[in-house]
């Protein structure tokens, strides 16, 4: 089968014939079969798939398709989909059946995507290199012996691997974006808000977004627009009004935008020489097109990831108290009274990052320690965020690289915590500011490794900033 | 701040974790480092700053009450580690 880059390629060879629905099928199961070794699935619903494809091949037929009829898509372990088992990729869900569909899930089902399969990631989405999943580490496809990010890892690792055509993640700190830049592909983390988290695992809730991982930007704007919107069971999912994201994607042809690059960004110490010397020479090239490129100061770049770390750390210990063996997944065996039921399942059931996460987030929360930590962080929230938004009243768009290094080695950071925080150091910001950004597989290092060029955008301009990505991606293919 | 085994103990039982001999060690090593780390947060001048709570704008995001059902007894008994037809199950609270 020949290599699709979008969904429009693959829809004009179903309607004129020359593939099926069945046929792109099975040729992602054989390719998962021949990829085992990535570690991408946790589990592959064949059947239902080619069940699936059979019908749509029958749709198409009849004219009747949805607008992602042909869409062979993985779905990170964190989502929930109605009769499937759905983990956090943890121990403490192991059997897990979901009793409802996430509404980012229902919505691509609804117009047509086919589900092929879960994807592993770190615990319950807590990490940046997918070694903290109860199912072992996934593999970069460039290079076996690198990770391929974090956390939604198994996603990024598929769509890179062609084991699927895209995927969705979920981005608390870069957990699209930062896997997308390792494996070579585009990651999109949306307004916060822009989705409907009804049926994701909670990590912390001020923070989450799901977003789409694929090979192109047109891909993750069809994606984008289908799931974004309003949604009844989640209040925080945005009334504003969704654009119609692929039909603007040529809006940014002829415009001439102001991009204002971080300069503490390019500045920073843990930045890989290389990706600082192609980052500015790409500023050049952005320059030289007619764009106003301009260095903008950001001075809380070094506080973004302690404050992200307060904040999340918090909101996880409140989300995950509800596992306790009680109504659902691990329970402890052999024990005679509940209090010590609750700690011996979590204790057991949780895995080591997520417990530790649990006692820092417990921690900042707990009476004498609150305002010193959650408070402040809250207002250096508040801080980065107004900062954040004064930038963009001088530029349209603000760009660094999406991480400070290539995919590292597996085992490389995991003896250290805060070492591997800092491999979010970059994409920590958007989720703090609750802005939309996006990461592009516009790098490649002398490591034969991809990364990814981060743009950020004002809230709700997700059609503005997927139209320049795409102009941009044009540019980079045409080379 | 130092992390010692009293606050280790208090925090743990918070959040009804335990952590016995071995891996205590090396919690106390990163949580100890974990906390210096986002110790550099009381560096950041916020006087006057009013914490940031909410990341939306809306502001009574409402939706027509019509009453619907919610899971049946059935469904949310179906994951249950231990259950009988009504109840889930747990070891006994009340001692005798």
């Amino acid at each position: 089968m020949k290599s699709y880059l979008t969904l429009d390629e693959i829809q004009s060879d179903l309607a004129d014939g020359s593939i099926s629905c069945i046929e792109l099928v099975t040729h992602y199961l054989k390719c998962i079969r021949e990829q085992q070794a990535l570690h991408a699935f946790v589990e592959v619903f064949e059947e239902e798939a080619l069940q699936k494809a059979r019908e749509t091949d029958q749709k198409l037929k009849q004219g009747s398709a949805g607008k992602l009829a042909g869409l062979v898509l993985g779905i990170k372990d964190v989502l929930c989909y109605e009769g499937h088992t759905v983990t956090a990729s943890s121990r403490i869900l192991q059997g897990f059946e979901s009793l409802f569909t996430a509404t980012a899930v229902q919505r691509l089902l609804a117009e047509d995507a086919i589900v092929i399969g879960r994807q592993s990631c770190d615990e319950f989405a807590m990490g940046s290199s997918n070694e903290n999943s109860w199912y072992g580490p996934v593999r970069n496809p460039h290079h076996l012996n690198k990770v391929p990010g974090g956390s939604s890892g198994g996603s990024a690792a598929a769509v890179s691997a062609g084991l699927c055509h895209a995927a969705l993640g979920s981005d608390t700190g870069g957990s699209v974006r930062q896997p997308a830049s390792f494996c070579g592909i585009v990651g999109l983390k949306p307004t916060y808000g822009r989705v409907s988290r009804w049926g994701l695992i909670a990590y912390a809730s001020s923070f989450d977004q799901v977003g789409p991982l694929a090979r192109s930007v047109e891909d993750v704007a069809r994606i984008t627009q289908v799931m974004a919107g309003a949604d009844g069971h989640d209040n925080t999912a945005s009334p504003h009004p969704v654009d119609d994201y692929p039909s603007l994607l040529a809006s940014a042809t002829g415009q001439r935008y102001r991009i204002g690059y971080l300069r503490e960004a390019l500045e920073s110490e843990g930045l890989d020489p290389e990706i600082r010397r192609f980052t500015q020479q790409y500023l050049q090239q952005l320059a030289a097109a007619g764009h106003e490129v301009k260095p903008v100061s950001f001075p809380l770049l070094e506080y973004v990831v302690p404050c992200y770390y307060v904040l999340t750390t918090a909101e996880a210990s409140s989300n995950l108290s509800r596992f306790d063996g009680v109504r659902y997944g691990y329970r402890a065996p052999n024990v005679n009274d509940l209090e010590t039921l609750y700690v011996k399942s979590r204790s057991l059931g949780f895995g080591e990052e997520v417990k530790k996460r649990i006692m820092l987030g417990t921690f900042v929360l707990s009476a004498g320690y609150y305002d010193a930590y959650y408070t402040q962080a809250m207002k250096v929230r508040r801080l980065i965020q107004q900062q954040t938004l004064e930038l963009f009243k001088r530029c349209d768009f603000l760009l660094t690289p999406t991480t400070p290094t290539p995919a590292f080695d597996l085992g490389e950071k995991t003896s250290d915590p805060v070492a591997m925080f800092l491999a979010d150091i970059f994409t920590v910001h958007a989720n703090l500011a609750g802005i939309p950004a996006i990461s592009l597989p516009l790098g490649s290092h002398s490591s034969q490794l991809p990364f990814g060029i981060q743009l950020m955008a004002p809230h709700f301009e997700e059609a503005r900033l997927l139209a320049f990505s795409k102009q941009l991606m044009d540019v980079c293919l045409s080379k | 701040m130092q992390i010692t085994d009293e606050l280790l103990n208090k925090v743990a039982a918070l959040c009804k974790l335990e952590f016995p001999g071995e891996t205590r060690e090396q919690l106390r090593r990163d949580f100890q480092r974990m906390l210096d780390f986002v110790d550099l947060l009381q560096e950041v001048d916020t006087e006057g700053v009013a914490p940031l709570v909410h990341m939306t704008e809306s502001v009574n995001c409402t939706r027509e009450d019509q009453p619907s059902g919610t899971l049946s007894r059935e469904a949310a008994l179906k994951n249950a580690p231990q259950k009988d037809e009504r109840y889930f199950r747990v070891p006994k609270v009340i001692r005798q």
